[in-house]
């Protein structure tokens, strides 16, 4: 493995795309954040918690946490088609399962959390800018929970790992292609999401979950600074 | 001995103190010998029991508040009152101070009607209501500004100082529900406009120390342009 791998953007092997992130985007909702990996820019909006509506769908042993992603037509250089696809079902529950093990969802009974995600400009990575973005919404609509999340995509491409995948890179298509690992982490370390579908042996597997854990704490570094700057304080 | 925690911004996870000084309060949980929070909001120490100030989210119900909320159903023993929180609030029939009959709770308060009432439980079926106090009950006139309940401390002030002075300034009668819906009722529709925006004033200034001289001046500047007029 060659230490001079070159990316077409300049970066390093581990280096993640210029970070932003700001809370209080949306002024209706309870909680709401942007969070952005370069060109990938993510807003998440947070409601509730509230009475669950429709009342059949009541959990009395404990609230419910319902997320939505959504990628805007305009995000992408083709149009998308806007509404819910495959896609964006799977994002959703994934958002939901990354976020569920860190909120103290047991306090709301037959109530729900509204978390709704949209991506206004995407080049890779959405999924993870969308679960960043969400964390803090959650954070900052006061909702408790044990810790914040950060999530971030690892990237295997032809045999090299990179951190935080754009467009192109998800593209490779030299040697043994690209694998686009997207890992969650809790700031202490603990995992509450990972996909993977490609290639990858088990010793680089274990390898690109050291990175991630790396790439996350920075990444919670910039999720905890905009928490903090709170204007008029 | 320990020194003393300061007031500040926590985050969700964050460690506020180390060691077996301190107690655990509201939004903070104990892991091992570190009191870490568990909620956004301003961490704050008394007596050696941290708590957290929330900055932000929705109404909280607590046993005790006083809140003005909306009837939204008429059922056939009581109302079910919308106070802004995530669960049913209940106002029974046995909680009116006067006797009613049975087949006439609309005459008493309507869907629709804006009522002040108070929260004297809660329990797994939702929040039970009460009007058998003084200043509780239905309006009939003046004008209700919400504003977020996380400011409502601010908008009374200690011991009620801010509210208070609203109150001499504008001759008007003001009842802040802890749900973050206040209550203005005037003489004159001027005078209930000024403690309108004066409560928003105080809203969007909330975080500016020292308020209550700061509104002492916005009244004495307000009054001044009024007799220019």
């Amino acid at each position: 493995m060659s230490k001079e791998f070159k990316r077409l953007d300049g970066r390093k092997v581990e280096e993640i795309r210029p970070m932003k992130a700001k809370v209080g985007v949306v002024p209706n909702a309870d909680g709401s954040a942007l969070f952005s990996f370069g060109e990938t820019i993510a807003i998440a909006a947070v409601y509730g918690p509230k009475k669950m509506h429709p009342q059949h769908q009541q959990d009395p042993e404990k609230g419910t946490l319902r997320c939505n992603y959504n990628m805007l037509s305009f995000s992408v250089t083709d149009r998308i088609r806007p509404g819910t696809s495959r896609r964006s079902t799977e994002i959703s529950k994934i958002t939901q399962w990354a976020l569920e093990p860190v909120i103290m969802i047991e306090d709301f009974p037959n109530m729900v959390i509204d978390v709704h995600i949209n991506i206004l400009q995407a080049n890779a990575s959405t999924r993870c800018a969308g679960i960043n973005a969400a964390a803090m919404a959650l954070a900052h609509a006061g909702i408790p929970m044990k810790n914040l999340v950060s999530s971030v995509s690892i990237g295997k491409l032809d045999k090299q790992l990179v951190v935080d995948v754009n467009k192109y890179e998800e593209d490779w298509e030299e040697g043994e292609g690209a694998t686009d690992i997207p890992f969650t982490f809790t700031n202490d370390g603990k995992l509450t999401h990972i996909q993977l579908d490609g290639k990858i042996t088990k010793e680089q597997l274990k390898e690109a979950v050291e990175l991630a854990k790396k790439a996350t704490q920075k990444i919670y570094e910039v999720q905890k600074e905009a928490l903090k700057k709170v204007e008029g304080l | 001995m320990t020194e003393k925690i300061n007031r500040q911004i926590v985050i969700p996870g964050e460690i506020i103190a180390k060691g077996e000084d301190f107690l655990p309060g509201d939004g903070t949980e104990k892991r091992g010998n570190e009191i870490i929070a568990t909620r956004y909001g301003l961490s704050e120490e008394v007596n050696k029991l941290i708590k957290i100030i929330p900055l932000s989210g929705v109404y909280h119900p607590r046993r005790g508040n006083v809140v003005i909320g909306k009837v939204e159903n008429i059922t056939f023993n009581g109302w079910v009152i919308d106070i802004g929180a995530g669960e049913n609030a209940f106002l029974s029939l046995n909680e009116v101070p006067r006797y009613i009959n049975n087949d006439s709770l609309d005459e008493l308060m309507n869907i629709g009607d804006m009522v002040i009432v108070k929260i004297w439980g809660i329990n797994k079926r939702g929040i039970d209501l009460s009007i058998k106090s003084r200043g509780l009950g239905k309006i009939d006139e003046g004008i209700i500004v919400k504003v977020n309940p996380n400011k409502v401390p601010r908008v009374i002030g200690k011991e009620g100082s801010m509210v208070n002075l609203i109150k001499k300034e504008t001759n008007s009668n003001i009842t802040v529900g802890q749900n973050g819906f206040i209550w203005i009722r005037g003489d004159k529709i001027s005078d209930e406009l000024l403690a309108k925006k004066a409560v928003l004033f105080i809203v969007e200034k909330s975080f500016v120390p020292g308020l209550t001289e700061e509104i002492k001046e916005w009244f004495d500047k307000n009054r001044k342009e009024k007799q220019n007029e």
